[in-house]
């Protein structure tokens, strides 16, 4: 009796390891094709050229292969999204955390939940039928398909996970740091902003390289409001991101130019990377 | 790999309908002899030759046929070379091609509308107007009698065949000062219905009534105008094959079935100006 519950015991670890080891090599073999694909467009380009140079233009009689612009308008792209996003979502997580009554508090997050859901095409369309013509009445120019557009898409999408994330960071937050500071007189303003807020930090620093990453890896809903231009960015200018530059000219593409868009990819995959390791460090600080 | 995905989805679609033959009225049909039919080249053609080969496999269930959309210099070098059967140009062929040993044959025409925003005053445009629009040289609709607003340029992305018949057509390849790139015809309708300074370009069978066709040179676009060639942005869907070696019999049959008036409906469908049974 105890043999086999050991060997049935034996084989669901088996199966189970097998599960671990798909997502692992899952992961591996992606890393491998993606380097492997990618880096002889950037020996033939050469790195330099590749990286730094402003004009893209995989198509022409004298092909051009400078992915600068995708790489400026990526950062431009997430730093606006989350300027915006960020000290959004902290102050409704702080609400929702601390001060909302309970009631609100699930009728608030279910509806965050529900944003996190909404398929990015949706926020792409919707962008493209209101947010666009919008920018372009309000602003005066000439078409709203821009970086603008795309940051405030972008903004929108990235503030339910940050919610989310640095919610269960300050709900973690012991009590005994907010009755010892509301018993030295802190007022509970002091008390959210000045205490939990920094009890919170790692796991509030987690949320928002989440959102950056969310961020620098959506392509669907920027590519229908941003204009994909390959102009270098402007905040009313149309621009191609790093994930839109892949998505955009994939489906057509041959030759150095199919290479060149695997290259465009290997650069976002380490951009992702090193997101991932950021996030890393901290989830790892708030445990420690 | 969207390309895979592509062939590998107009594959399973094949085969579906290839199934759906089956319980259908073409058991007369069922016994002809089996073969494949290999196509390859023009993007573009996609649609047309997809709805051909599914309604081709539909009636011939024992014929394979596959599609490669390459691209048409890709799809007239791979029948030169004997990789496929047939090859889809969406261009005449080159004189050295001839030379060669290949000859066309026309199967549909496209006809590209450009496009503007229903509130645009302006309805007529000539070829040369097209082009110093879109290479940047006339920037605003007062120049040319509408209202006075920056021009926006709507194009298609890099490598599409829609793009690369245009600019072929009005000589503006890599002049093009696009505003927005979009990668596919909906969207630019779309925009263009959004903004009432775009300009636009797209297939003529997708446009609907939210934005305004002009006409090129005082011929509004229709089947019409495009089969007797009065449009002039327009250019021909081609069956690319080797004048000497014959076709297979699966392959002859196919050629038969897409250049006979049977056809014609399915062309249309797919958004081209059929060229036989008119």
């Amino acid at each position: 009796m105890k043999v086999r519950s050991r060997i049935t015991e034996n084989i669901i670890h088996g199966i189970f390891l097998i599960l671990g080891l798909i997502t692992v090599g899952a992961v591996l073999l992606i890393t491998v094709y993606l380097v492997i694909s990618g880096i002889p467009a950037i020996k033939e380009i050469g790195i330099r050229d590749f990286l730094f140079n402003t004009h893209w233009n995989s198509t022409g009689s004298d092909p051009q292969f400078g992915i600068l612009p995708f790489i400026m308008t990526s950062i431009y792209g997430t730093a606006g999204a989350i300027i915006i996003g960020a000290p959004v979502s902290l102050l409704v997580a702080v609400y929702l955390s601390k001060a909302a009554p309970s009631g609100l508090r699930h009728v608030v997050e279910t509806a965050v939940s529900l944003l996190a859901g909404i398929p990015s095409v949706v926020y792409g369309l919707v962008g493209m039928m209101v947010l666009v013509p919008g920018i372009m009445n309000v602003f005066n120019v000439p078409d709203g398909a821009s970086l603008l557009a795309a940051i405030i898409v972008l903004a929108v999408m990235i503030i339910p996970s940050v919610i989310k994330v640095s919610l269960n960071a300050l709900d973690a937050v012991p009590p005994e740091y907010e009755e010892a500071s509301l018993a030295l007189g802190a007022t509970e303003t002091e008390t959210y902003f000045r205490v939990s807020l920094k009890a919170a930090k790692s796991g509030i620093a987690a949320a928002v390289v989440l959102g950056v990453g969310r961020a620098i890896g959506e392509a669907m809903a920027v590519m229908m409001v941003s204009g994909n231009a390959a102009n270098m960015p402007g905040l009313f200018e149309s621009v191609r991101f790093l994930t839109t530059a892949v998505a955009s000219e994939m489906s057509y593409a041959a030759g150095l130019q199919r290479e060149a868009l695997f290259s465009i990819a290997l650069v976002l995959f380490l951009f992702i990377m090193l997101i991932n390791a950021v996030l890393n460090f901290f989830l790892k600080r708030e445990k420690e | 790999m969207k390309k895979k995905l592509i062939a590998m989805g107009l594959c399973a679609v094949m085969a579906l309908g290839a199934l759906a033959g089956c319980g259908s009225s073409n058991d007369d049909q069922a016994a002809d002899a089996g073969g494949t039919v290999a196509t390859d080249g023009s993007t573009s053609m996609e649609a047309v030759i997809g709805s051909l080969g599914e309604q081709f496999m539909n009636d011939n269930p024992d014929i394979t046929f596959t599609y490669n959309p390459t691209g048409s210099g890709t799809g007239i070098t791979a029948v030169s070379e004997g990789r496929c059967d047939i090859g889809l140009s969406s261009r005449d062929l080159k004189d050295e091609e001839k030379e060669a040993g290949l000859e066309a044959t026309e199967l549909a025409l496209d006809g590209i509308a450009v496009i503007v925003n229903s509130e645009n005053e302006v309805s007529d445009l000539s070829l040369e107007d097209i082009k110093a629009i879109y290479t940047g040289e006339i920037t605003n609709w007062s120049e040319l009698g509408g209202a006075d607003g920056e021009i926006v340029l709507i194009g298609r992305e890099a490598g599409s065949g829609t793009r690369d018949g245009f600019e072929s057509i009005t000589e503006t390849e890599e002049q093009c000062a696009y505003r927005q790139e979009l990668t596919s015809t909906g969207d630019v309708i779309t925009t263009v219905s959004n903004n009432p300074n775009a300009i636009g370009y797209a297939s003529l069978a997708a446009v609907d009534d939210t934005v305004k066709p002009v006409s090129v040179d005082g011929v509004a676009p229709s089947e019409d105008t495009i089969s007797d060639g009065t449009y002039k942005i327009q250019r021909p869907f081609m069956l690319v094959t080797k004048t000497d070696g014959e076709l297979s019999e699966a392959a002859q049959k196919f050629f038969d079935y897409a250049t006979s008036a049977e056809a014609a409906d399915i062309i249309s469908e797919a958004g081209a100006v059929p060229v036989a049974g008119k």
